[in-house]
């Protein structure tokens, strides 16, 4: 699903999603960064930079499709919701 | 000195990209249509369940539904197109910066220098079918070999996401055997005439008498005939430099088959719009203008004629295309896909002898009014300047990226 992200840019030109936002306005602090690399989305379709996240407890992907458009892979029932 | 080529080719392009970015399309027949929504919409691209039914490219919807009735029909998204297209060839350019594309999903590379780096040719073939693979969901089939033509070769003996070699000592056992019509450059009408001379395979055209061929085929048929023996010594351009531009040249698919001249006229005119200021950006002008016409029975012909006074006026251009066709034409079909190419291209401001009635001033006034109209459109948008006629409904299908034709390749 497409989600909003709160992005920290540094001026080495890197991108650290800290927090996303779904559809109904919850938010979600992303607990660790454990993996950055270009990819595609075996599950749900599309591409981009694909990060190797945990939320709440949940290991999942969280993938830059370019242009401010970000997805993740799991459902939003995954988060507890 | 040995080279090493790669030709890399993805898969069923357009169909990949669909079922890569929409999972729901996995496993079943796609098949990629222009316009849906109209009648007379034809399919662009399909993926393998869809083959499997024998859907082919360019037939209509209708025609490939009653084949195949489970067919799901999307519509072209040309800019996710252009988009994986431009990333593999980021992938490709890590690799090495001798990367040559031809048409949107094939490129050559030339990894001669890439040996110490990354291994052998077929396992560098490899990491970037794999590479491909992770990072755009998409599948490649790659050839590797000594040459760009046993390259492409190679990259159509097996697929999908395949490598497929053809080496300098053992090319003949791998190649002899396969049909001549599988070389490039062996179009319709060459497959043809070399059947008449019982050449079959490409073994038939590496041992053919070349001065035979020559006769037959002209220079064409000696550059089979080098090709069919492994020499082919062309390289592959280096990243940001085009080959050498011999034609420039724009065809379209109506979203309706054409059945008048007075349906063909717009076509020709929106064509050579493109045409004409694709010259302009080369500093190049047309020498003579080709038209290529594909009937409703998908048989092709193709005309050309010279230019007086070399232009890139795009109603020159078009005058001339309407010209051919009206006089060739003859309506026996509807027609289904037009393509107005200019070849005898000459830099911008050559001298040639005008003849005692060209206009010459005429000429002149028509070359800065294509320039003026270029900068229009690139300060107020491509639609800012139309010729009445095209702001008229008509059978173009909707903006698209450009199809950019093979260049000095036969039809
Ligand atoms: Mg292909």
């Amino acid at each position: 699903m497409y989600v909003d992200v709160y992005v920290f840019h540094t001026s080495e030109g890197s991108s650290l999603p800290l927090k996303i936002r779904l559809y109904n306005g919850q938010t979600f602090e992303i607990d660790r960064i454990k993996g950055v690399c270009r990819a595609a989305s075996t599950k749900v379709g599309g591409t981009g930079m694909r990060y190797s996240v945990v939320i709440k407890g949940v290991e999942t992907y969280l993938f830059d499709e370019g242009e401010g458009r970000w997805f993740v892979e799991a459902r939003r029932e995954a988060f507890g919701m | 000195m040995g080279r090493n080529i790669l030709h890399c080719d993805m898969n069923n392009f357009y169909a990949s990209v669909e079922c890569m970015l929409d999972p729901s399309l996995k496993g079943i027949p796609v098949a990629v249509c222009g316009s849906v929504a109209e009648r007379h919409g034809i399919v662009l691209a399909k993926n393998y369940p869809a083959k499997a039914y024998g859907v082919q490219t360019g037939e209509a919807v209708w025609q490939a539904k009653s084949k195949c009735p489970g067919l799901r029909v999307v519509e072209p998204h040309y800019d996710e197109y252009v988009k994986y297209s431009a990333l593999a060839r980021g992938i490709y350019s890590r690799f090495t910066d001798m990367v040559e594309p031809y048409g949107m999903d094939e490129c050559w590379l030339d990894i001669t220098s890439c040996e110490k780096l990354f291994g052998p040719p077929e396992k560098v073939a490899d990491i970037i079918r794999e590479t491909v693979k992770f990072e755009l969901g998409l599948t490649i089939s790659v050839g590797v070999s000594f040459n760009k033509i046993f390259a492409k070769l190679g990259s159509d003996l097996k697929k999908p996401d395949a490598v497929t070699v053809i080496a300098e000592d053992s090319f003949k056992e791998k190649i002899y055997g396969l049909p001549a019509s599988d070389l490039v450059g062996v179009g319709r009408s060459t497959e043809r005439v070399l059947a008449g001379a019982a050449i079959k395979t490409i073994g038939d055209l590496a041992s053919a008498d070349p001065r035979m061929l020559a006769s037959k085929l002209g220079k064409n048929g000696l550059a089979l005939w080098n090709f069919a023996n492994g020499r082919d010594e062309s390289r592959v351009a280096r990243a940001g430099e085009s080959p050498p531009v011999k034609s420039v040249g724009h065809g379209t698919t109506t979203v309706k088959d054409m059945e008048s001249d007075g349906d063909v006229w717009p076509v020709i005119l929106e064509l050579t719009q493109d045409v004409g200021r694709r010259l302009r950006d080369i500093k190049m002008m047309a020498g003579g203008v080709a038209v290529n016409v594909r009937d409703s029975n998908l048989v092709c012909r193709q005309w050309r004629t010279p230019l007086s006074i070399p232009s890139t006026s795009a109603e020159v251009i078009a005058a001339a295309a309407f010209g051919l066709f009206h006089a060739r034409y003859r309506w026996e079909l509807p027609v289904r896909s037009i393509t107005v190419g200019t070849f005898n291209l000459v830099p911008e401001g050559a001298a040639y002898a005008p003849r005692l009635w060209d206009n010459v001033e005429l000429a002149e006034r028509r070359e800065r009014l294509g320039h003026c109209i270029d900068d229009i459109r690139r300060r107020f948008g491509k639609n800012s300047v139309r010729n009445c006629i095209l702001c008229m409904p008509s059978t173009l299908p909707p903006e698209h990226a450009e199809i950019v034709m093979p260049t000095g390749m036969p039809c």
